[in-house]
């Protein structure tokens, strides 16, 4: 764990109370990331990548209890009071969501949700926020900003209404940017825009950004390392390179076979992974992922493997039998 | 992975298709007939019409004439000026309780509906035995302690509004707190007074207004039997249910005297109701859109 760290998510579990019972949505997690360092979260749903952000931002449901600590900046914003954390969130740390329909307000104009965000944190007057607004709208590739302004979330696109959230998140100069699944409720052809939109302005930024989403695909050219989650989990993490050249947990690597592959002859099946994720409420005594793991042994049921540095300090994963072959790397 | 560079078209959507509902020649009726009753009712020192309570003993149930328009109700009284007096009492009753429910109401279900728990319990609560109680009951205790005035009157019909306004407040609320957008706000820093304020309220004022039309014409009929049962303004002020619990005195020999006040409030209640209920069909498909 370096010195250095910008945030670092220290042995976090999130328990929700259900009917059913309790449900542990995020199991013991660490993770750090440094500043301007790119992070991607990656898993299928309902492993517990969302309520991992939502801890970080301290955005989760009432009853939810959160043990460990998230360490951002310094501040451990688990133990923060109310007051300094409201203003840390938009200031610090930003978010941008899944499905930028819901995402903004529908009554609202956008300029009006624009230039709020800036008031409220940066204390401008009105005209410089408007200008700044329109600064911003045009930083994110948004054609006549100005008019936009104006403009309601239905009068626009997809596409633009993420490139508006996009452009609501960066309007502090955030150190930290969440993206929570940016592009999964986007066209394929707006998604490639999206991320390379983000991708640029967090250099340019010189700001964090975790990357959410359930597409190895999505984060291979464009984090500096990924943690990949399975039923709470963090089951592998390593830096991206050495994850794409040499993947060891099971569960990576059929997660990534499962990603359509531009070469492959027409009408092959595609490699999916049988079964579901196991029932989060009743959590097994073993690996999570074992009931799918075509390695699985008897030690694999009994036994919870995990998270440890076998191969190198920053490779870790969380398996008995690791896939010993290099993976594929798709180009 | 391949990545694509679309270029951006800077013509696209730059002009913003002015849309066009078509509300109808009822609609506009509606908000015809409303404006008319407005002007006429806010207008009335100033139109030239005989005082409403000046009784002309001698021209009792007068027919119509050059001086009384409408004729003269059974204690000789202008009828036509009683009408547009009536019609003052009537809108003024009839507008303001609705705002005191909608204010408390709206309030309360939005605060209930934002931060549930315990206040939520409260609320719901309260408000089911504000329901339970029978309002008329309600209505003679409070004219039978505090007397008969337009004020009280309008409080009671306020009072006995909040709980169906702190449904409808709570009910939007609570579908639009769980939105993705409230929690952007959180996470951009928003206090829970800017959240209820600037991102809850223009949301739900919507589905309130056009409540509070609908309001307005159930408080307008309610002050009617209010005022019909002697519950309402005191005498010798008209209101259109006073004059038509006076006409039915004489409904054989000039019926005429309650089928005016009725037909005055029959018309308003329905411009009422068809715009409210236009404002709602308007704001409905596009809250489903969203």
């Amino acid at each position: 764990m370096s010195e250095t760290a910008l945030l670092s998510v220290e042995n976090v579990s999130v328990d929700l109370p259900t009917p059913r019972g309790n449900l542990r949505a995020v199991d013991r997690v660490d993770l750090t990331i440094g500043p301007g360092r790119t992070l991607g979260i990656v898993g299928e749903s309902g492993c517990g990548k969302t309520m991992l952000s939502r801890a970080v931002l301290q955005l989760l449901p009432k009853k939810a209890k959160l043990s460990g600590r998230v360490m951002f900046d310094g501040q451990d914003l688990v133990r923060l009071d109310p007051e300094r954390l409201r203003k840390l969130r938009g200031r610090s740390l930003a978010v941008v969501f899944q499905d930028p329909m819901t995402s903004l307000n529908p009554v609202l104009t956008i300029g009006t949700q624009l230039i709020e965000t800036l008031q409220e944190h940066l204390e401008l007057d009105g005209h410089a926020a408007k200008k700044r607004s329109v600064e911003l709208l045009a930083a994110v590739g948004i054609p006549a900003p100005e008019q936009r302004l104006t403009q309601y979330p239905h009068q626009l696109s997809g596409g633009m209404r993420q490139r508006v959230a996009i452009a609501i998140a960066l309007s502090c100069e955030p150190k930290l940017l969440i993206a929570d699944e940016p592009t999964t409720a986007l066209d394929v052809t707006i998604q490639a825009q999206i991320l390379d939109l983000l991708a640029r302005e967090q250099r340019r930024r010189h700001m964090a950004m975790i990357l959410i989403t359930h597409d190895l695909g999505v984060v291979a050219g464009r984090t500096d390392e990924v943690a990949v989650m399975y039923a709470g989990r963090v089951v592998e993490r390593a830096p991206t390179p050495a994850l794409f050249k040499k993947m060891r947990m099971p569960y990576t690597e059929a997660l990534l076979a499962a990603i359509p592959k531009i070469d492959a002859a027409p009408h092959t099946s595609l490699p999916a992974i049988s079964g579901r994720p196991p029932d989060p409420t009743r959590p097994l005594p073993g690996c999570s992922f074992a009931p799918r793991c075509r390695y699985a042994d008897a030690r694999c049921q009994t036994e919870k493997p995990s998270l440890s540095e076998a191969e190198s300090r920053d490779h870790l994963y969380a398996c008995f039998h690791p896939v010993e072959t290099a993976a594929e790397v798709s180009a | 992975m391949a990545t694509l560079e679309l270029a951006i078209d800077e013509g696209i959507a730059i002009a913003p298709v002015a849309r066009k509902r078509r509300l109808g020649p009822l609609f506009w009726a509606a908000i015809g007939w409303m404006i008319f009753i407005f002007v006429a009712a806010a207008l009335v020192n100033v139109l030239p019409l005989p005082s409403p309570t000046d009784m002309d003993m001698l021209g009792r149930r007068a027919p119509a004439s050059m001086l009384h328009w409408l004729g003269t109700d059974g204690l000789g009284r202008d009828e036509l000026s009683r009408l547009i007096f009536g019609a003052r009492i009537s809108l003024t009753v009839g507008l303001c309780a609705p705002v005191i429910g909608i204010t408390i109401g709206g309030a309360l279900g939005m605060l209930a509906g934002y931060f549930r728990g315990r206040f939520e319990t409260l609320v719901v609560g309260s408000m089911d035995v504000l329901l339970a109680f029978p309002p008329l009951i309600l209505a003679l205790a409070v004219t039978a302690y505090l007397g008969q005035s337009i004020l009280n009157l309008t409080c009671i019909l306020g009072v006995l509004g909040i709980p169906a306004f702190m449904r409808v407040a709570r009910a939007a609320t609570l579908t639009l707190a769980r939105r993705e957008f409230v929690i952007a706000a959180q996470a951009l820093g928003a206090s829970h007074a800017r959240i209820l304020l600037r991102e809850l309220l223009p949301n739900v004022f919507l589905p309130l207004l056009a409540f509070f039309l609908l309001g307005v014409a159930v408080t307008i009929v309610v002050e009617g039997a209010l005022s019909f049962l002697g519950l309402g303004v005191p005498p010798p002020i008209s209101s259109w249910g006073s004059m038509i619990g006076e006409g039915r005195e004489s409904l054989e020999i000039a019926p005429r005297l309650a089928f005016l006040p009725a037909i005055m409030m029959f018309l308003t209640v329905l411009s009422f109701n068809l715009v409210g209920d236009t404002l709602r069909a308007l704001t409905d498909p596009r809250q489903g859109a969203l």
